[in-house]
């Protein structure tokens, strides 16, 4: 009988690029990677056990040490925070008898901090052996673990009521909830499955017509950086290479968004159209929708999904009746890992290695997945672009305003009475959000949007516009109540999550994350002085000497606060002297080697 | 011109800073022109006579004693400069902050290959003329306030002198690309 290890190699006929499917399915089955196992695989792919470890070492769900029969992923994100995510991982704690980064002495239950897992409208949220549990207590936590020690399976474990919507459904089967509390024109609007499409071949459309179509509308990237869509598109298709792809970005790892996981469960038609007319516009055989670990639960349903889709002609040979257009759409999962929202980043993963991102130029338009010209678009994107294809760029055009033309779905969560996802046309003001969502515009004490990367404003910006040219954002709104201190409980968190994240290429990166959060502890500890609040933001410039994204906006978390909430940091300086550091004290520091040779100070 | 005063110190360094400051080689003769030392190896005063108008620290803190010289620095000279990755960074010494100081000096005085036969007694020293050991080596700036950074194992003669004629005649700093690589 071959080995587990050698059935998964075969499945994915011994290709390198495909390194991160092997090791998720290798490790689903033996609940971590034996190094034994890493020589076997790298031995079949005839690489050096060395790529397949730096791999591996890149992601945080991956692990060369056993975590458990029952591996326990408490999201440590802000809002878990704010919602007492603190007493559930005590509850934890006592319960399994183990401490967090730990696993029991009878490996029976592992304990991992993990950050947001895209479930902020229901924390405290946990993912255990790949399902998620949403809307912990203590009481629930004594449960599972009790039901841990009885051998029950992770479905038993959940016994929860199955979620809203397709949550509910036989192949989803889910405890998640969607929160839709507004529905809006282009994404929570009705959609047949291969309506898109229908319209492609039903005007005879060629890719240039899509891409005009696309164009006229106006619809920029909804990943954050609001990029014109059919331009990404033009280039890709006027690229020169052997094949083209598509990928489809919900790695959604921003801490705060959820809306992808939400557009994914109830539109997935939707979205998986949007990336066939993608693949249509620029020449593309092949579609990849590279999903975050997290969203591992969503699997069975797409592929089901997928399936259907072949079965109905959407997808294969002539997709959509469209003839002489041939594609497919294969999913790639990630393991854990914030900067592979980056696209080029993204592009590494999905080829099995770490997830670094490239230097650019080339984009990936020219230069993308395997070398070919690639398109990265997120989730939302593809859904603005395919309801553009079916219902005309003028209707598109009177959703929005002039600049921000179509809806954007936001992902609302933290102190509010109606946690959950928005679609609405652009152009609204925070102001109105926030009488949306149910928060008391008198208890707000800050709104951090578009996620740590983007802003935390105070109330005198709550009046800017939800637009491109005004406040432009992914769709992530956190909202901070007064209880909280904000420097401590959400400044901290966001700039520890950068620091943690940084995948270490770029020095500028590497050393300021860890900078930042040093100063913010110091600052915090009450030994900061006036120049340190200074120093982090003189050290912007060189941020952004940085080679991507995560680098250039990790100061912002910090850099924001202090322009909108300075009087937060200066109200903790109490160490006047700026030529003496308070923090060093000569006591502490020789406490140990004294101790050591038996000294008295 | 009154000539500026200069005091300068090695803490937890190999002394190849200073050795780099000699590199100046002849430009020694025009220096002595602009400067007059005080408080250091270089003319062998140990205890500041008067107050300094620059300070050059080589070396970080890894002792007790290195942190009451840096503060002595630090009160008696108005301008700070950090010479060298020792002072800026912790250096080669700071290698050993990611070993508890327990386990340094237990290697060092009882466990090293050429102490473990050679310490019957088990001895570590703990005479009271001995320095402290930190727990860990401290960059300067940890400690104090410092005005100049100036990069290298050791910097070279040419920044050094660039940054200090600069600073003695007021100029801005001249440093080219040559001055400050490193490859
Ligand atoms: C650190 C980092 C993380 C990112 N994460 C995501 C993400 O999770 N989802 C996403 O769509 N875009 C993300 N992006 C933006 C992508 O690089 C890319 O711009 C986007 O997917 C393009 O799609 P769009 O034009 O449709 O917005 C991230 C960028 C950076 C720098
Ligand atoms: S900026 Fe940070 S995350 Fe981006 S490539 Fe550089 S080190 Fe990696
Ligand atoms: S920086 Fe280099 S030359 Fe200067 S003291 Fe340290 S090790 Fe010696």
């Amino acid at each position: 009988m071959k080995s587990i290890v050698q059935n998964v190699l075969e499945k994915y006929n011994s290709d390198a690029t495909r390194l991160m499917d092997i090791l998720i399915d290798v490790q689903e089955d033996q609940g971590y990677l034996p190094p034994p196992v890493l020589a076997e695989i790298a031995e079949t792919l005839d690489i050096s056990e060395v790529d397949v470890l730096q791999t591996v070492s890149f992601y945080h769900f991956f692990s060369t040490e056993p975590r458990g029969k029952y591996s326990v992923y408490l999201n440590d994100s802000v809002v878990a925070e704010m919602m007492g995510r603190a007493k559930i991982a005590e509850a934890f704690e006592r319960e399994a008898g183990c401490k967090f980064g730990e696993v029991t002495e009878d490996e029976l239950i592992g304990l991992f901090d993990t950050p947001c897992i895209g479930m902020n409208d229901q924390e405290p949220a946990a993912i255990i052996n790949g399902v998620i549990f949403t809307e912990l207590t203590a009481f629930r936590v004594k449960e599972i673990v009790n039901g841990m020690r009885a051998g029950l399976s992770v479905e038993e474990l959940r016994a929860q009521s199955l979620g809203d919507g397709m949550n509910a459904s036989e192949s989803l089967h889910s405890t998640v909830d969607n929160n839709i509390h507004k529905t809006g024109a282009v994404i929570f609007s009705d959609y047949d499955p291969g309506e898109a499409l229908a319209a492609i071949s039903k005007e005879s459309l060629s890719p240039e017509q899509v891409i005009e179509r696309v164009k006229a509308s106006g619809v920029r990237g909804r990943g954050g950086a609001g990029f014109p869509t059919a331009l990404k598109w033009e280039f890709c298709r006027k690229a020169k290479g052997e094949k083209h792809y598509v990928f489809c970005n919900a790695d959604e790892g921003e801490p705060g968004t959820f809306k992808d996981r939400v557009i994914l469960t109830e539109r997935p038609n939707l979205v998986l159209d949007g990336m066939t007319v993608a693949g249509y516009a620029i020449g593309a055989t092949e579609g990849i929708l590279y999903l975050r670990y997290e969203y591992r639960y969503l699997r069975d349903y797409l592929e089901k999904i997928l399936a259907d889709m072949r079965a109905a002609g959407q997808l294969g040979k002539n997709a959509g009746d469209i003839k002489g257009f041939d594609f497919d759409i294969r999913l790639q999962f990630g393991a854990g890992a914030y900067v592979c929202g980056e696209e080029s980043a993204l592009i590494e993963s999905a080829e099995g290695k770490r997830g670094e991102p490239r230097d650019r130029p080339p984009f990936p338009v020219e230069k993308g997945f395997l070398g070919m010209p690639t398109i990265v678009n997120n989730v939302e994107t593809l859904c603005q672009a395919a309801k553009v294809v079916v219902k005309g760029a003028d209707w598109y055009r009177t959703l929005g305003t002039s600049q921000s033309t179509g809806t954007k779905v936001l992902s609302v969560s933290g102190d509010c009475k109606f946690p959950g996802v928005y679609e609405i046309e652009w152009g609204f003001s925070v102001n109105d959000i926030l009488n949306m969502v149910g928060a008391e515009t008198g208890e707000v004490q800050a709104v951090q949007v578009g996620g740590p990367s983007g802003s935390c404003i105070a109330s005198n910006e709550f009046s800017r516009i939800l637009s491109y040219e005004d406040l432009a954002t992914g769709g992530s709104l956190i909202i901070i109540g007064e209880r909280h201190d904000l420097l401590k409980v959400v400044v901290y968190n966001f700039i520890d999550f950068f620091a943690k994240e940084s995948c270490g290429s770029c020095s500028t990166c590497r050393a300021l994350t860890m900078m930042y959060r040093k100063t913010l502890e110091k600052i915090l500890a009450g030994h900061g002085k006036r120049s340190d609040v200074q120093a982090m933001l003189d050290w912007v410039p060189i941020a952004l000497a940085s080679r991507c994204g995560l680098g250039h906006t990790a100061p912002n978390p910090i850099v924001s606060t202090i322009k909108n909430f300075r009087h937060l940091y200066e109200g903790r300086i109490v160490n006047a002297d700026e030529t003496f550091e308070s923090s060093f004290d000569l006591e502490t520091s020789v406490a140990e080697a004294n101790r050591t040779v038996g000294r008295k100070l | 011109m009154d000539k500026k005063i200069v005091a300068t110190t090695s803490l937890a360094g190999c002394f190849g800073c200073h050795m780099s400051v000699l590199d100046i080689d002849e430009r020694i003769l025009d220096l002595i022109e602009l400067v007059e030392f005080n408080k250091s190896p270089i003319d062998d005063i140990k205890t500041f006579t008067k107050h300094c108008d620059i300070g050059i620290v080589e070396g970080g803190c890894a002792t007790s004693e290195n942190v009451h010289v840096l503060k002595e620095f630090r009160k008696n000279c108005s301008t700070l400069i950090a010479l060298g990755e020792c002072a800026i960074m912790g250096g080669l010494p700071a290698l050993r902050n990611n070993i508890p100081i327990t386990e340094c000096l237990e290697e060092a005085y009882l466990n090293g290959l050429t102490t473990k036969d050679n310490n019957p007694d088990r001895i570590l020293p703990n005479d009271e003329e001995i320095p402290m050991m930190l727990d860990r080596v401290y960059p300067i700036r940890e400690l104090v306030k410092v005005d100049f950074f100036l990069p290298g194992c050791p910097p070279t003669a040419d920044l050094i002198w660039n940054a200090l004629t600069a600073l003695i005649l007021g100029k801005e700093m001249d440093l080219p690309y040559e001055v400050i690589r490193y490859d």
